[in-house]
């Protein structure tokens, strides 16, 4: 009886771990190894580690992942901070996570015509007398798009990580004389850099592959790891490159899980 | 306590975050109701864009699909998510358990042009053509694992001396579990559902990848209509999604609200939108 019981709760989790999870990841190594006649080759790999343009791609779009973290990472950490301390704070996290649950679409197209020639940031500019500007189609305005949209995933892991954070540490410091960045670079980061990490996972990785924004905001002007997966699957249907590069973003993200680390430790904080 | 002025400085922080995060659809929103047809100089107050909005069949047969599809697909990633649960509860070996564990989250770190591409190439593999149900199967499949990290922690607070009582009078299995487990873990399986249900409404991405031509969501169909340029019915449209997130944030305010600690209320909500929009 137990052992039947078992088994039908253990098949069609299983299953789905099979067919949905290790099939794919298995067949897109698979398809990268067949170029776009369908034959066994190593040929991908070596056009992208000849080629200049794919590894100048590589490097643009994790150079555009670094500075949209380290631009969120800014914003966030001080707000985060804040928030703790603020008054009302379960309503203010309420009013920072609702906006994640606008359709990402939505908000880049918003800022299709906030950035537009004749949109909102211009009009603004130029009753301040500066005259009108480029903004769409940059990659200014792809990495303050994707910023944008990546900031609540920013400031939830970390306010999480200072919500954790024992007071009593904070003020024994302040009580032995810390001054107050001592405090904060001694105590306070440290025990929370699991929040910071776990932000820099939640906000890295999918800047690497955010393919629709450099579509409706950088204008194919930026080129990213994702975007250079859609095209090859979608545009050139040329599979095998698509998926060379799509194991390097894999190798990518397994490089970033691996510098975040020990992100299973606390089953479920960080879904 | 802090000072008067520093309490002011802070807020003033924050405020200044909140008005980024609110300002692209507060403006969105706004030129919804301009006359004009562009994103710029208010025309003057109209509904014509939610008319057309209204009128538009082929939008409203894709809001109804799209609704449709996150229906189905989260109640059955509920289901296998579930019974992955407690499949996984039950596992006594903490190596197997940690492997599973390891497998279940690789959908959910994984980017979603890996996930949509993989797919791809499985389902063209099998002959599955590319329309609903290809849609539907891959909502299906990056929804379970967010309704099994949902329902574990359940799971584990339950205290065993709780099945040992009922054992001890005298439920069978079947008891056990629709008795005293299920009532127990079921405001973590409404989680599950709402954020399955939340994942599939917000997918673009993995979509675009696998839909072929036969099917369209509201994001793809977003997409496309933006690569277009502006057109005000849009701006409309996210009028009314913007209205229906609200409902659904207060909604899950509410299921979440009295059935977990204060603690891990805040834990869950950021587990949530850890992962919302990717």
């Amino acid at each position: 009886m137990k052992k039947t019981t078992n088994m039908a709760f253990y098949v069609p989790y299983i299953l789905w771990i099979l067919l949905f999870v290790i099939a794919p990841m298995l067949l897109i190594v698979y398809q990268s190894f067949f170029n776009i006649e369908g034959q066994f080759t190593f040929s991908n790999y070596a056009t992208y580690f000849h080629s200049s343009t794919y590894i100048m791609m590589t490097i643009n779009s994790v150079w555009y992942a670094f500075l949209i973290t380290a631009l969120t990472l800014v914003i966030s950490y001080p707000a985060a901070y804040l928030l703790h301390y603020a008054k009302h704070k379960e309503l203010w996290l309420l009013l920072i996570i609702l906006p994640t649950w606008i359709n990402l679409l939505l908000k880049a197209y918003a800022f299709i015509g906030i950035f537009s020639q004749d949109g909102g940031i211009n009009t603004f500019l130029q009753m301040m007398g500066l005259g009108t500007h480029q903004f769409l189609f940059t990659d200014f305005s792809f990495i303050f798009v994707a910023s944008y949209i990546e900031i609540p995933f920013m400031i939830l892991p970390i306010f999480n990580g200072i919500e954790e954070l024992n007071e009593g540490l904070v003020n024994a410091s302040r009580d032995l004389g810390a001054k107050w960045w001592q405090t904060f670079t001694r105590v306070i980061l440290p025990l929370t850099m699991s929040g910071v990490k776990s932000g820099v996972q939640a906000v890295f990785i999918p800047s690497l592959s955010l393919f629709m924004l450099t579509r409706l905001i950088g204008g194919n002007r930026v080129i990213t790891l994702g975007t250079a997966i859609e095209e090859h699957f979608l545009t050139t249907m040329n599979w095998g490159m698509g998926s060379t590069i799509g194991v390097i973003l894999i190798i990518a993200m397994v490089v970033i899980m691996f510098l975040t680390g020990e992100r299973k430790k606390k089953g479920g904080r960080r879904a | 306590m802090k000072s008067l002025k520093k309490w002011k400085w802070t807020n003033l922080y924050l405020i200044f975050v909140f008005i980024m995060l609110y300002v692209p659809i507060a403006y969105l929103i706004f030129y919804s109701f301009s006359a004009g047809d562009t994103m710029s100089n208010f025309h003057g107050f109209t509904w014509t864009h939610y008319q057309e909005l209204f009128a538009d069949t082929r939008m409203i047969q894709i809001v109804v699909d799209t609704l449709m599809l996150a229906l189905l697909a989260s109640l059955i990633a509920t289901i296998v998510g579930t019974l992955g649960a407690l499949a996984i509860s039950r596992t006594s070996r903490p190596v197997v358990k940690n492997s599973i564990l390891s497998l279940n989250n690789i959908l959910m770190v994984s980017p979603d042009v890996i996930i949509g591409a993989s797919f791809l190439i499985f389902f063209t593999a099998l002959h599955i053509p590319l329309g609903f149900l290809s849609v539907l199967l891959s909502h299906i499949a990056f929804s379970i694992p967010i309704v099994v990290l949902m329902v574990l922690p359940r799971l584990q607070e339950m205290s065993n001396t709780m099945l040992d009582a009922a054992r001890d009078l005298g439920s069978t299995n079947l008891q056990v579990l629709t008795r005293v487990i299920m009532p127990f873990i079921t405001p973590g399986i409404l989680s599950g559902f709402f954020m399955a249900f939340t994942y599939s409404l917000d997918d673009f991405a993995v979509t675009f990848f696998v839909t072929g031509n036969g099917f369209e969501t509201l994001s793809v169909e977003i997409y496309a209509r933006a690569r277009q340029g502006i057109s005000l019915e849009i701006n409309a449209l996210s009028g009314v999604m913007f209205l229906f997130s609200l409902v659904l944030v207060v909604g899950y305010y509410f299921i979440q609200r009295g059935t977990k600690s204060h603690k891990a209320k805040l834990k869950a909500k950021g587990a949530v939108t850890n992962e919302a929009t990717h």
